[in-house]
């Protein structure tokens, strides 16, 4: 063996330990920023704005509909849920939702594969949280979303980038424990 | 106030770590005795002061001082005062303050039963000790501070996790923290011999104590997890490959090569440079454990708090020891020129076998564990590397490992011809064909369970002819053989037990191949049957204890109508904590156990779930492990290790030159 290969050899172990601490410390730092989370539900969106989309109001509610343009540059963070009246975990997270609406966070609702007469009487029975509410009667948006069901909640930042997914019902413990968090660090 | 002694010898003891840090070092460097000697004192002091600050942690956790944060976070006062007491280091904090606290006794042994260490050397190993505690002082006194007050002070604490409240888990860490920090030292002898650019057949025998001793405690601490897996999760496994298991396995792989390659460094004085990596890797490995378990990185059963912040800390800590080690290698490892020569088919040869395939298996858990991580964090896709990735990719590795590590000792240093060692294991072989095929008759052609009794009795076969070798027990008379087994060496007796105690281990995990069970819905009075056991379910009933309620069912086993025994698992409430636990009922003859698990209650119909195990040979597993490490223990009273090697040592404190 050649002394520059022994050299090289001996450098190995450096060069490889160099290499794992450079790609724990990217995980690290997407953990701290959300983007990777071990015990989540990964979303291939985080990081992305949103897909186009634009959907009808719900009739009669009184809400004005939105598109994926109406998320961009809010200038705040948001939160883009999707429900259905048919959903028994949305009843169960819909106390927070409206917490969160009377503390003035946006939240934008998406009613998913839901009959318009029942989802008007769910928000007329246990209150309206959502500033902007669209209707996905087909659920092709929730598709391109990537919706696994519902409830299911996106974290959108000031930019309109989606940076957080929940899937399923946002509970008293998941609002204190991620979602505060995230809406003060993203605020 | 306790606390706040506590947290002052905390700080006393980084002031000291600081100061045993760079005194011996750069006394060693300067050739000044006196810097170098202080290094002894500080270590000792250093000691004491972390031993101060864990008493005082005790006594909090002991009289359930609601005002410390970390005690009103794991601990209530309705918890039996042994758990209270184990609770110290059953949370992030306290376990912490343990590591620091067992490092700083190596350390106190270092100085203390070190003292025919060249000065330089000791002053250097204790450098590097210090320069380790005080790392791991700052991460605790800036990130993880356990004295943390609290106030107004809280009702009661807010309970430990019952799952924790268990004599099996109060003792898993600290036996694996023994095995952890043991590496810590050979570490400290790499990087000191490093600094110095030289190693030794003397070297070679210093740290084999600390290598064996390390290697012991973590062979125990990691079946002790296992064991405590297998009875209190209730799943009737005992390995899941779970990411900490996984963790605590890969220091053990390494640690197992760096136990043998220590050896041809002390009697050959070859592979100086891949021990010397080894004992870096070594403990790089358990510093990673460390890593992983504190960040949060990976999702585990095991993980402590999940703070990033905590983990960046980390990362520096291995990045700083790990990186730095490894740059002083590439620079000074060209110094440690082999001495010693030998022919591929030798005893050395069989150990560098044996390093290249722990290695491999080594990288195969390395990979099969982070590669989820990394494939998650970096590049978004969700990889799952489950068991069966770890169980056929370690196989093809671990059947060459046995195969060869029957040969291994009964080969001559240097040189050696196959031949001889073939003829004195022929019987070994025909024994290990003989179980294979009687273990396929009777396991109904189960093949792998059949191969992993084969290799058992291979191994335990090979370590009697071993010991039957070195006796010349075939060839002269008993009485000859006896006096020659008295007069052979105890590091001989240990090596021949700790093979013949994986042997043990094989077979208990080849019977656990063949383990059978069943779940039924069982009204009282029914039974099932499983592997020729009636199991009757009498009754269940409320049991209520200290800080817990619980369902306990008796269940009847029978065989041939006669009744055998009544098993009593429960499933315990803990109120405070709002959990539910699993207490299995272990009924064991040490060749199969009989395993009884309660699950949830119709409460309609008032039947409930019983899960029954039956597990070949289940104990064998951990009674293996255990005789591990007592062929470990035992080896390390050998003579050869008790009384370093005089001449050498003579030799190297006397003043020489000073090494490039």
């Amino acid at each position: 063996m050649t002394p520059t290969s022994r050299r090289l050899l001996l450098s190995a172990p450096f060069a490889i330990a160099a290499v794992g601490g450079v790609g724990f410390y990217t995980a690290l730092n997407r953990q701290r920023t959300g983007a990777y989370n071990p015990r989540g539900v990964p979303s291939a969106l985080i990081g992305q704005a949103p897909p186009d989309f634009t959907l009808p109001a719900l009739p009669e509610s009184g809400v004005e509909p939105f598109g994926s343009a109406d998320l961009r540059g809010i200038g705040r963070p948001v939160l883009v849920n999707f429900w259905a009246s048919w959903c028994v975990p949305c009843i169960i997270e819909h106390p927070q939702l409206m917490r969160l609406s009377r503390e003035g966070v946006p939240v934008f609702g998406i009613a998913y594969k839901d009959k318009a007469a029942d989802s008007l009487q769910f928000i007329r029975r246990h209150g309206n949280p959502f500033n902007r509410l669209a209707q996905d009667i087909p659920g092709r948006v929730a598709i391109d979303w990537g919706v696994f069901g519902v409830p299911e909640t996106y974290l959108l930042d000031a930019q309109g980038i989606i940076r957080w997914r929940y899937a399923g019902p946002i509970t008293d413990e998941v609002l204190e424990q991620d979602l505060r968090i995230l809406l003060r660090r993203y605020a | 106030m306790i606390a706040e002694l506590g947290h002052f010898a905390l700080a006393l003891a980084m002031i000291l770590a600081l100061a045993q840090s760079i005194l011996p070092l750069l006394g060693a460097e300067m050739r000044n005795g006196r810097m170098m000697a202080t290094g002894a004192p500080l270590a000792l002091g250093q000691c004491l002061a972390i031993a101060t600050a864990f008493g005082c942690l005790m006594y909090s956790y002991a009289i359930n001082d609601t005002t410390v944060v970390n005690v009103v976070q794991n601990s209530h006062s309705a918890k039996p005062m042994l758990y209270k007491i184990t609770g110290t280091w059953g949370n992030h904090e306290g376990s912490l303050v343990l590591w620091i606290m067992i490092l700083g006794i190596c350390g106190a042994a270092v100085s203390a039963f070190g003292r025919e260490l060249p000065t330089a050397l000791r002053a250097r190993v204790l450098g590097v000790l210090g320069l380790i505690s005080l790392g791991f002082l700052a991460f605790t006194i800036k990130t993880s501070n356990p004295f943390e007050r609290v106030w107004p002070p809280a009702l009661d604490g807010q309970g430990l996790n019952p799952i924790l409240q268990d004599i099996g888990l109060a003792l898993h860490p600290p036996l694996l923290y023994l095995g952890y920090v043991g590496y810590a030292v050979t570490f400290a002898f790499a990087i000191a011999a490093l600094i110095e650019g030289r190693v030794d057949a003397a070297w070679g025998r210093w740290v084999r104590p600390w290598s064996l001793a390390a290697w012991s405690f973590l062979t125990m601490g990691i079946a002790l997890g296992s064991w405590w897996a297998y009875y209190e999760l209730g799943w009737g496994g005992y390995w899941f490959w779970d990411p900490v298991e996984n963790a605590s396995l890969l220091p053990w792989l390494i640690g197992t090569a760096l136990l043998h390659s220590a050896i041809v460094v002390e009697k050959r004085e070859a592979l100086k440079t891949w021990t010397i990596l080894l004992a870096i890797i070594a403990f790089g490995m358990s510093l990673l454990g460390t890593f992983l378990v504190r960040s949060g990185v990976l999702n585990s059963v095991h993980s402590f708090a999940n703070d990033p912040e905590r983990g960046l800390f980390i990362l520096g800590l291995l990045m700083f020891y790990l990186a730095g080690a490894f740059l002083l290698f590439a620079f000074r490892a060209r110094a440690m020129i082999p001495t010693g020569v030998f022919a591929p088919v030798s005893r050395e040869g069989a150990i560098v076998l044996n390093n290249l395939l722990i290695c491999s298996i080594t990288a195969v858990v390395f990979v099969g564990t982070l590669w989820p991580l990394f494939a998650d964090a970096l590049f978004g896709s969700k990889v799952s590397v489950g068991p069966p990735f770890f169980n056929a990719a370690s196989f093809p590795l671990v059947v060459p490992l046995l195969l060869a590590m029957a040969a291994g000792p009964l080969m001559p240093w240097k040189r050696a011809q196959l031949v001889p060692v073939v003829m004195k294991l022929w019987w070994v072989a025909v024994i290990g064909f003989a179980t294979f095929f009687v273990a396929l008759l009777a396991s109904g052609q189960q093949v792998l369970p059949a191969v992993g009794f084969a290799f058992a009795a291979w191994v335990v076969g090979a370590a009697f002819a071993d010991i039957a070798d070195r006796t010349a027990l075939f060839r002269t008379s008993l009485g000859n053989a006896w006096s020659r087994a008295k007069g052979l060496p105890r590091a001989a007796w240990g090596a021949a037990i700790a093979h013949a105690g994986i042997g043990i281990t094989a077979a208990g995990i080849a019977g656990m191949g063949l383990a059978q069970e069943r779940l039924v819905s069982l009204a009282a009075g029914e039974s099932t049957t499983l592997a020729g056991y009636e199991w009757r379910l009498d009754s269940v009933r409320d049991e209520v204890g200290p800080n817990w309620t619980a369902r306990r069912a008796y269940i009847t086993v029978l065989r041939d109508g006669r009744e055998l025994r009544v098993m009593t698992p429960a499933r315990r409430f803990f109120p405070v904590a709002r959990m539910h636990t699993t207490e299995v009922a272990i009924h064991t003859n040490l060749m199969a156990d009989l395993y009884a698990v309660i699950g949830e209650e119709e409460a309609a119909t008032g039947r409930a779930v019983v899960r029954v195990h039956y597990n070949l040979l289940a104990p064998w597993i951990w009674i293996g492990a255990a005789i591990m490490a007592l062929g470990a223990a035992l080896s390390l009273a050998d003579r050869r290790v008790r009384v370093s090697a005089p001449n050498r040592a003579a030799i190297r404190a006397a003043p020489t030159t000073r090494p490039a």
